[in-house]
């Protein structure tokens, strides 16, 4: 018979570490998937994740059982994530000047005509990736949690310990931030 | 070229590539071997570990001027001396009032 989660825990912090190992199952594409929104290489995500599950089994007692474990988890890999982009803060200075072709041939087509530019584009994906990379760690966890993953303020002052006051003010300076840094692509690109 | 509705394009292209949850073979028990290995970590002993650490770098700091300060040329000359220097620099215009009553 299956073990109900809770139960799992329990058992975890009975001693039972075994126990662990379903939860890891169950959670990891969650996981996974989350990761890879803020971490290109398979290499990266993989630690990011193993990061998480041994943070999760240390804070295991720090768990009350108040909210379901899914979410205490995803407070946990967010905020990892965030960790994670705080240590690799990289290529954050170079020009845009290096675009593929593809990725050049999309900027030229939305200059051109706008509606013939589809964000369904491998190069769209491409350059909003490169675009994403050149911003502060702060404004990329916003940026993604807010207008990509669509989530509230409120989801996002929980997920992150920050407060709402400071999420609506840390998602305004990044979409500026963002804006800055499309502007510098543009005039790289054509002047 | 309008910066504001690139930025939308870009965030919807964002938006449209929804990453996988794809999991590594055997990801969980790869998670199971390091959380076997991985202990943790005992608080006082860090302590312990880190005063230790200081420790011995205060004793090091503290031979190593200590023998500076044995071996090196003791400063008998009276110009070489600094503070006799400076208090008679100091007191300059009190030994000139001195000598002019």
């Amino acid at each position: 018979m299956d073990q109900t989660e809770a139960e799992l825990i329990a058992s975890v912090l009975r001693g039972n570490a075994a126990s662990f190992e379903p939860l890891v199952q169950k959670y990891s594409p969650r996981v996974m998937a989350t990761a890879r929104r803020y971490a290109r290489r398979e290499s990266e995500i993989e630690d990011i994740a193993q990061e998480v599950w041994l943070k999760a089994f240390d804070k295991l007692k720090s768990f009350r059982g108040e909210a379901p474990f899914e979410h205490w988890l995803m407070r946990l890999t967010v905020r990892t994530c965030y960790d994670f982009l705080r240590g690799h803060q990289r290529n954050r200075e170079s020009s845009f000047t290096d675009l593929t072709e593809p990725e050049t041939d999309w900027l030229e087509r939305f200059v051109t005509q706008p509606e013939s530019a589809s964000e369904n584009a491998e190069a769209a994906k491409l350059l909003v990736e490169r675009v994403l990379e050149r911003l502060s760690p702060k404004a990329r966890l916003v940026i993604t949690l807010l207008e990509i993953e669509d989530r509230s303020v409120k989801e996002i002052a929980q997920l992150t310990g920050w407060s709402v006051p400071l999420v609506k003010v840390r998602a305004f300076r990044a979409r500026a931030e963002m804006r800055k840094i499309l502007t510098k692509m543009a005039r790289d690109k054509y002047l | 070229m309008s910066i504001a509705d690139l930025q939308t394009k870009l965030l919807a292209a964002a938006r449209a590539n929804v990453p996988g949850g794809h999991v590594p073979y055997a990801f969980e028990k790869r998670v199971m071997a390091l959380l076997a290995d991985h202990s943790p970590a005992d608080q006082l002993a860090l302590w312990v570990r880190g005063l230790w650490q200081a420790a011995a770098s205060c004793m090091a700091i503290a031979l190593l001027l200590g023998a500076w300060a044995f071996f090196s040329p003791a400063t008998s000359s009276k110009s070489d001396d600094l503070s006799q220097n400076f208090e008679n620099t100091l007191l300059a215009s009190v030994d000139q009032s001195d000598q002019a009553q």
